[in-house]
């Protein structure tokens, strides 16, 4: 072993905190909010569902939900949450090409990244502009 | 005897979970994604949008079980993430790591609970 990997001993594997030290190239912002939408839809899971069951229990229900979903707060958390949804779909699709093999090479796998980020932010800005009631 | 073991000591063939997760997580991926697309089709070849085309969807024997078969995925596909997560943040201690994976478990098998609750009441 080297002198200067002997001079700098690391124990245990890396924090999550280390990984701030490094620049992301796009596909890894890409991956890293792969987690974060998925974690954030494992969060919020029993609020889907609460709103799934408002919309279908009845017509008194669904009516409530209209005047739920009426509030900005309330917006934003669903906002919030297609981003997640469209995000973690378009960036698992990648993944799973990549799972393929197809698309390995860097400048694919870069083009691949640009694609989920544009593709995910363009329909949640469809998603915003249909939820505060400009179409 | 040929040494197709790896490792000189034992024989190394584990238990293959890494892979059976790894494709599972896969394989439930594209069933959600296939439903997504099937619940977004529904959604906007319905006419106008109110409470009883939308109960309408959901009343259907075969939508129900789909749906159903959609939110087990979910809760495998999940589990696996999770998992992932708190293996690769939650390493100072094998203790919470535990406690936190229990309760993913516990987490997801409730909200499965919720969601056949509000299926089969429509």
């Amino acid at each position: 072993m080297s002198e200067v990997v002997r001079a700098k001993p690391r124990f245990g594997v890396m924090r999550l905190i280390d990984a701030t030290g490094y620049r992301l190239p796009l596909a890894g912002f890409v991956s890293i909010l792969h987690r974060a939408s998925g974690m954030l839809m494992f969060l919020l899971l029993p609020f889907i569902l609460y709103l799934l069951d408002k919309s279908l229990t009845s017509e008194s229900t669904f009516a409530e939900l209209q005047a739920l979903t009426s509030g900005v707060f309330v917006r934003l958390i669903i906002l919030a949450l297609s981003w997640a949804y469209l995000h973690h779909f378009c960036a698992g699709v990648r993944h799973l090409f990549m799972d393929l093999h197809y698309g390995l090479n860097k400048d694919a796998a870069r083009q691949s990244a640009v694609s989920v980020l544009v593709i995910s932010l363009a329909l949640t800005a469809l998603v915003a502009l249909k939820l505060f009631g400009v179409f | 005897m040929a040494n197709n073991n790896i490792g000189p000591k034992r024989l190394v063939v584990g238990a293959s979970y890494g892979l059976r997760d790894w494709l599972a997580q896969r394989v439930t991926a594209i069933v959600m994604a296939l439903y997504t697309i099937i619940l977004l089709g529904l959604f906007l070849t319905g006419k106008n949008f109110n409470h009883a085309g939308w109960a309408g969807i959901f009343a259907m024997q075969w939508f129900k079980l789909a749906t159903f078969s959609v939110v087990v995925c979910l809760l495998y596909h999940a589990w696996v993430g999770m998992r992932d997560v708190w293996m690769d943040y939650v390493t100072h201690n094998v203790f919470v790591r535990l406690v936190f994976q229990v309760a993913t478990i516990l987490w997801l098998i409730a909200c499965a609970g919720y969601a056949a609750q509000i299926l089969w009441r429509v």
